[in-house]
């Protein structure tokens, strides 16, 4: 590749992250707060977004853990640059323990508990009266140069065809080494399709340690599936992606795994919304619905998010721009709404795969000094909190 | 623009660009006369793969060929099945699910 630009215009935040957007970010802590929090998002959008979600109460153990983790996760995330908490005021995840995560990280929180404020007409008025000043304060923080080793990008990729392995996930993989090699890092998720592939990345483990945590993790997730006493073609490879020629979970594994790169070293294995604290590439612990596995990786702390994609998908993210590539040339005209990048050009000759990485490297660069994504600009904004155990 | 593509030197499959109809011969792939109408994005066998044998794609095993598969045919789920996560094939036994112990693959990709 050519010499490219190694800086971008990102936030700079108290605790020494970098961000790529600026958010309110208007947290629920509960589901019965997630309508209130989305109408006061919606009031300031788009620096406010919401993260409507359908827990906070109801769960035990490991689950609630992973609830309010994900949740303070957002809270402290340096897109974020303030964080309005929106209560009910019996749940169990607590409003003050997620305005602390705001603060720890440097930013203003607030609070307002429906309960206590008088209902939900009365909270949502406070609450966006709130939300307006705190986006007002929001709009006075300026940009600055930052270099590229801040950044953690998250692979991603969805609604996967024959298209997928050959161009858009290669291209994504040049992309993450040519990061990495930066000095920034890359975090890759959805260990069910790691599966069958699980040999390549072992491989780039510095020691056997991280090979064998990498394989315990992906074990599991083959013993929970089979333990269903189904075979995992049910969902893997799902329906679409058996009718855009891929045949089982091995062959789609092959080819989603190069989109963390060919050469860069695996450095770390981490749960759900786990902090991304190693260079390198992380692998997280997430399930392969892709709205869950984006939701897990930005709340470890990717800032960006690269999604190729063969038939073609819409989903996003609250608080992290998601870029959408595709290596179908149909899709790439079909659904033009959602893509921000054809590399088509891979499968016939017009392009190299080199050339199509370095368009995606500048465009990577680009989004994150604030050029905005069609998932921005559609407001796809999804977000899912994965669970493991009932709701009781 | 070539009308399949062969990734690594070791697979058996090719991945058809472009729909491909019965009788179409192949070159520049060892001459593979296609026998079966492949839907772009669809997979062709590119020699005999015996039943019971791995069917190879990205120079990896992609799954297990359940009929003898002969050259120029469609290659997908109606003759390759999933060695991976097929509790269909498995009593279910919590202690086994349990005690699997993560071991290195084998020098074929299998766990």
């Amino acid at each position: 590749m050519t010499p490219r630009p190694i800086t971008f215009q990102g936030y700079r935040r108290p605790d020494g992250r970098v961000g790529v957007r600026n958010h309110l970010l208007v947290v629920p802590t509960v589901i019965c707060a997630s309508v209130v929090a989305e109408r006061v998002a919606a009031a300031v959008a788009p620096i406010g977004t919401a993260l409507p979600h359908t827990a906070g109460c109801g769960q035990l153990g490991p689950d609630m853990h992973t609830t309010h983790d994900t949740l303070a996760a957002y809270c402290g995330h340096p897109n974020v640059g303030a964080v309005l908490v929106i209560a009910l005021g019996c749940e169990q995840v607590v409003a003050q323990h997620l305005a602390n995560a705001a603060q720890k990280a440097g930013k203003p929180s607030q609070i307002v508990a429906i309960q206590s404020e008088g209902g939900t007409v009365r909270a949502t008025a406070r609450a966006i009266e709130i939300a307006r000043e705190m986006v007002a304060a929001l709009a006075q923080t300026p940009r600055e140069m930052v270099d590229l080793t801040s950044l953690i990008l998250s692979v991603k990729c969805g609604g996967s065809d024959y298209t997928s392995g050959l161009a858009s996930n290669p291209a994504l993989g040049r992309v993450a080494d040519r990061l990495v090699e930066l000095g920034g890092s890359a975090v890759l998720g959805e260990i069910a399709e790691i599966m069958g592939a699980e040999h390549l990345l072992a491989a780039r483990a510095p020691n056997a340690e991280t090979a064998v945590r990498l394989l315990r993790v992906i074990n599991r997730v083959e013993s929970e599936a089979m333990a269903l006493g189904l075979d995992i073609r049910g969902t893997q490879p799902s329906p679409g992606n058996i009718r855009g020629g891929l045949t089982t979970i091995e062959e789609k594994s092959l080819g989603a795994t190069h989109k963390g790169g060919e050469r860069t070293p695996l450095a770390d294995v981490v749960g759900y919304a786990a902090p991304i604290v190693r260079k390198g590439l992380t692998v997280m612990d997430t399930p392969g619905l892709d709205v869950e596995s984006v939701t897990g990786m930005v709340g470890g702390g990717a800032q960006v998010v690269v999604f190729t994609t063969g038939l073609g998908t819409p989903t996003g993210n609250p608080i992290a721009p998601v870029i959408k590539i595709t290596g179908n040339a149909r899709t790439a005209v079909s659904m033009a709404d959602n893509i921000d990048l054809d590399v088509s050009g891979v499968l016939d000759n017009r392009e190299t795969l080199d050339a199509a990485a370095a368009r995606l490297f500048d465009e990577v660069v680009a989004v994150c000094s604030g050029r905005e994504t069609a998932t921005e600009r559609l407001g796809f904004r999804e977000f899912a909190i994965h669970r493991r155990n009932p709701t009781i | 623009m070539n009308p399949v593509i062969v990734i690594s030197d070791a697979d058996n499959v090719a991945t058809a660009l472009e729909a491909l109809s019965p009788g179409t011969v192949l070159d520049g792939i060892g001459s593979v006369t296609v026998r079966d109408p492949i839907p772009r994005g669809h997979k062709i066998a590119l020699r005999a793969i015996a039943a019971g044998s791995s069917v190879m794609k990205y120079g990896s095993p992609i799954g297990v060929a359940i009929a003898d598969i002969p050259p120029g045919a469609h290659v997908h789920t109606h003759n390759v099945s999933s060695a991976r996560g097929r509790g269909d094939l498995t009593r279910h036994d919590a202690s086994a699910a349990d005690g699997r112990i993560a071991e290195p693959p084998d020098d074929k990709g299998n766990p």
